[in-house]
């Protein structure tokens, strides 16, 4: 039975999966996903992301978890303890390939000493370390209580004897045409060392290794099963201690411990994806959670799977703020093609999110809304054969949409009815809009619709802006102010980043 | 002291596998540095890729060219033993192809793996004893450090005594009696921590307790040969059992392998400046070695610099340029269509490479300082069909320079930003070479932007030089630059006459 969750609280249970709605995909939630739990695949760490949070104070657990993680010391330890018990766990399974009995035996006492270590070195650095959050604290006195149990004392007592007397024995092997002698070891002298001394002038470091070729763990073949056997014959002793230990410690893995090493990998995967920004000076912090009032802010956010492309280009990631006061509920985004209205859009999305998992979010400081659900409705660039039935299609959608919303949903709509006639796309548009309005939802919306801006003191129009001194320059800065309706054209040195200033700034 | 040769640097192995400069296809190009390195390489293709390397590599670093040029001055007295030495780190090289199979491929048996790493050693250790021979001679009393380090090693850490004392253990390394090994119990129970002995120090009582039956001491047990995988299995233990020997032996053979195919490599450059010099002096061209100045200064003094791929490609001494140019960063050059200014441009930017090779320079002397990176930005004729994208082409390449700048590199303009009108030219260029200055970029541009040149010229900045393509009085081109305000016509009129009116 698993007596302590570093994930949940006692009494949330998970909520369901949203790993197929369609925000996900809009958003962007999927690569940064994949790129989250890439290469810890073995613990299912995905379906955690897709399960967002409804209780503020299990958002709060999470959080608090987090935090402590953001030290070193606690991290490294944590993240060493996994590691280990991934590799006591892969040893495990190894023993069901192996026909030899002292083969099988061998690799149990390597995953029973594995699992010994990891248990030890994490209760004592969780000790050491000091944590703050409810769930690396339960943690603790639950190792704390579990060390000291004669269960596990005995348990180690146990496997020390039997390491002690196994790392004793020592054999010879004399193998001539197909002949294999095992006896005892008599203190014969290292020749292959002397060999080395003579020929070592002409031997570096960096020289390839050419044993490298034979790994240990490429399988055990007949001939080292039966040696194995021969030698448990001329150390008999040695050999009852070992199997008498496998007897006793059957089933040595704490559930509990198995537990927290599947759960606290969700931690560990945020945190190691973040940090290659972070090292890019991009801000990561806390939110509260709004549940009352619909106030949010986030001061120098950014769209995260964007950052993550940038950073990998080494192009800089540009910040933007956003807030929304007393009765303000929606964004209005317009301005520059290619301005970040997009972006912005979907860093609001985002945000909210990765927020309701309890993650660290994009941004130096955030006040986020714990909503109910996410709906998106992006224009997707599809060849348009049918102009009517794919407005019909987008109208049936939107409904959907406003059907299922209510006052604590997020609505995210990027450029919808584009392709419409000029009247058809303002009508829409704003037909929708008051419909968000009346909602009561939050919601950011992308248009080319400047006069949607203006329908309700719930609107805030932001605009895509340009450099004031070169108006051809794409800031990807979004600002609070009226649309301004211009459009804009770069110029080619420019685009290039060739004028006097930008060189200065590159060179 | 490690067994190096050490001929491209002081204290440590030329990196060959480093990348190339950035832009360095661009600059090959515009430079016309093919038609040099075709001339180094002397009809030997093996030459090409390292000499390609090293020289558009160079150095940094003062001391580090000085040593190559005392070296490069060695080879130029004693060309042909240079050839020799060469020739026998080649053949050393090429023993590998022969003798390398066994080591490589370890499915085979392992004591045919160590006996073939015994062989190799054995024939490489002659190699060395064949080196010493053609480079410890009386008659060649080598001045450079460089070589003479050499000398130093050869006869100090590779000395008869120790040569002697390794052909001994190659030939005590046969296990005639099969592998014996002992070992420890690993992971999984599995052996590990091999060592290898020698049967002879296990007593006779040891052999008589083996075949004593009734004494469990030892087991024995015989493989089936023809099951596979315990053939495998035993020759694996065997491997495992020899492998440290046999690594050690193939290391150290692998380590005198790659010092045969350093001194190789890092021999071309010499090879080819041999080759050069001949070339050179065929036709009656100078070459000189320059005075070299730090990264920061500022400094071009030259007499009789000429394009070598000029005067290797007309086989003759071309026109040579003069300047003395002291804490000048900026030289703009202007003036006549064909007059020249292009062929000085290269002449700067290959006695700059040559230089920092640590190469002779084909001038009659020469000063000038160090750059941290060398680019050239030529207009391109070839894509003059679509003009209207060229502008755009131009400053993509211009981008891509700037990627990769810093302080002190040089930086080569010719007729870059003509793609557009002169007044728009004249402003990116004013930008670009302004920002230039301001980050410590050297800059050569050969230019007809007007605007760009009068407005330089007015600034009177100290920093900047004026070159014009010398026109005598009567139209005629000496192909020579003077020092000169840049004038506010171009000489495309004379070209218009000579070739309209002439025929």
């Amino acid at each position: 039975m698993c007596e302590h969750s570093v994930l949940f609280l006692d009494d949330h249970l998970p909520s369901e999966s949203v790993q197929q709605d369609r925000f996900v995909t809009d958003l962007n939630l999927q690569p940064i996903i994949d790129a989250v739990t890439d290469g810890w695949d073995y613990c299912k760490l995905g379906d955690i992301y897709f399960r967002p949070l409804r209780c503020s104070d299990t958002i709060k657990y999470r959080q608090e978890v987090f935090a402590d993680l953001e030290d070193c010391s606690l991290f490294e330890a944590v993240e060493d303890f996994t590691e280990r018990m991934a590799a006591a766990w892969r040893y495990l399974d190894l023993i069901n390939e192996f026909d030899y009995e002292e083969i099988r035996q061998g690799w149990f006492l390597e995953a029973a000493d594995t699992y010994c270590a990891a248990v030890r070195s994490l209760e004592d650095k969780l000790t050491t370390g000091d944590p703050q959050s409810r769930g690396l604290r339960g943690m603790r006195d639950h190792l704390r209580d579990y060390v000291r149990s004669d269960r596990f004392t005995t348990f180690a007592q146990d496997l020390e004897t039997v390491q002690q007397r196994l790392s004793e024995v020592r054999y010879c092997l004399q193998i001539r045409d197909n002949t294999v002698e095992v006896s005892r070891y008599e203190g014969e002298p290292d020749y292959a060392a002397e060999v080395k001394k003579v020929f070592g002038k002409f031997r570096q470091e960096t020289t390839r290794d050419y044993m490298a070729k034979f790994s240990t763990e490429a399988g055990v073949s007949d001939v080292e099963g039966r040696i194995a056997g021969y030698v448990a014959r001329l150390f008999p002793d040695e050999f009852l201690a070992l199997t008498e230990f496998c007897d006793t410690h059957k089933d040595f893995v704490k559930e509990t411990v198995a537990t927290f090493t599947r759960e606290v990998q969700f931690y560990l995967a945020f945190l190691h994806y973040i940090a290659a920004l972070r090292d890019e000076g991009l801000p990561f912090c806390y939110p509260e959670i709004a549940t009352e009032d619909k106030e949010v802010h986030s001061r120098s956010c950014f769209d995260l799977a964007l950052a993550h492309n940038l950073v990998t280009d080494g192009t800089r990631v540009v910040l933007n703020d956003f807030f929304l006061r007393e009765e303000e509920r929606i964004f209005v985004v317009t301005g520059a093609n290619q301005g970040g209205k997009t972006t912005f859009a979907r860093m609001f999305g985002q945000v909210h999110y990765l927020a309701s998992l309890g993650c660290p979010v994009p941004g130096s400081d955030a006040r986020l809304y714990l909503f109910d659900q996410i709906f998106t409705h992006f224009e997707e660039e599809e060849e348009i054969e049918d102009l009517r039935s794919k407005m019909e299609d987008d109208l049936v959608r939107m409904h959907d949409i406003l059907r299922s919303a209510t006052s604590d949903s997020i609505i995210v709509l990027n450029e919808i009815f584009t392709s419409g006639a000029v009247e058809d796309q303002l009508f829409l548009n704003q037909k929708i809009i008051e419909k968000i309005v009346q909602l009561d939802a939050l919601a950011v919306c992308v248009t080319f619709v400047d006069e949607v801006a203006q329908l309700s003191d719930s609107i805030v129009s932001v605009v895509a802006t340009v450099d004031p001194e070169s108006p051809q320059m794409r800031t990807y800065r979004l600002e609070r102010r009226p649309p301004d309706g211009l459009v804009y054209a770069t110029s080619i040195a420019e685009k290039w980043r060739l004028t006097y200033d930008q060189l200065k700034e590159r060179i | 002291m490690m067994i190096r040769p050490y001929l491209l640097c002081r204290d440590r192995e030329f990196d060959f596998e480093q990348d190339l400069p950035p832009q360095e296809s661009e600059m090959v190009e515009d430079l016309e540095i093919d038609t040099l390195l075709e001339v180094m390489v002397g009809g030997d293709r093996s030459l090409e890729k390292v000499i390609r390397t090293i020289f558009l590599l160079g150095s940094r670093d003062a001391a580090t060219i000085e040593y190559r040029q005392g070296i490069v001055q060695d080879c130029l007295r004693h060309p042909d033993a240079i050839r020799n030495i060469y020739d026998i780190a080649v053949e050393a090289v090429q023993t590998r192809k022969e003798q390398a199979l066994g080591i490589y491929a370890m499915s085979s048996s392992p004591s045919l793996v160590l006996s073939s790493a015994v062989k190799l050693l054995r024939m490489l250790i002659d190699m060395i004893d064949k080196l010493k021979e053609a480079v410890l001679r009386d008659d060649l009393a080598f001045a450079s450090q460089g070589l003479g380090q050499f000398c130093e090693m050869l006869g100090g850490e590779l000395n008869d005594d120790y040569l002697s004392s390794l052909r001994g253990h190659l030939d005590e390394l046969d296990l005639q009696e099969g592998v014996f090994v002992s070992a420890e119990l690993g992971t999984g129970n599995i052996g590990t921590n091999y060592v290898l002995h020698q049967p002879e120090n296990r007593g006779a009582g040891w052999m008589q307790r083996v075949f004593n039956v009734e004494d469990a001491s030892s087991y024995r047990f015989r493989i089936n040969p023809r099951h596979e995988g315990s053939s495998r299995a035993l020759e694996q233990l065997k491997y495992l059992g020899i492998s440290a020997v046999a690594n050690a032996l193939a290391q150290s053979a692998d380590n005198l392998l790659r010092f045969f195919d350093l001194l190789r490599k890092e021999l071309c450059l010499y090879i080819g400046c041999i080759n050069l010099a001949e070339k050179l002096a065929d036709i009656g061209c100078p070459i000189t070695f320059p005075e070299i100045r730090g990264l920061q200064e500022r400094s071009l003094c030259c007499e009789e610099l000429y394009d070598i791929c000029l005067a290797l490609t007309m086989e003759d001494r071309p026109v040579g340029n003069d300047v003395g140019a002291e804490d000048k960063g900026l030289f703009i050059i202007t003036g006549a269509n064909k007059g020249g200014k292009t062929t000085f441009l290269r002449s700067v930017g290959l006695a700059q490479l040559m230089m920092q090779a640590g190469m002779f320079v084909p001038a009659e002397s020469y000063r000038a300082d160090m750059c941290s990176g060398l680019f050239t930005h030529f207009r391109r004729r070839e894509d003059e069909a679509m003009e209207s994208g060229k502008l755009e082409e131009e400053l993509r390449r211009m981008d891509d320079i700037v990627s990769n700048l810093q302080e002190d590199c040089m930086v080569l303009l010719n007729e870059s930003f003509a793609a557009t009108n002169d007044r728009e030219g004249s402003e990116i260029a004013r930008q670009i070479v302004a920002a230039f200055m301001q980050k410590g970029v050297k800059v050569l541009f050969v230019t007809h932007l007007q605007g760009f040149a009068h407005s330089a010229y007015r600034q009177q900045a100290d920093n900047t030089v004026f070159l014009r393509a010398e026109r005598k009085p009567d139209g005629q081109r000496t192909y020579r630059m003077i020092e000169a305000e840049p004038l506010r016509t171009s000489y495309g009129k004379d070209l218009f006459r000579r070739i309209f009116e002439a025929g």
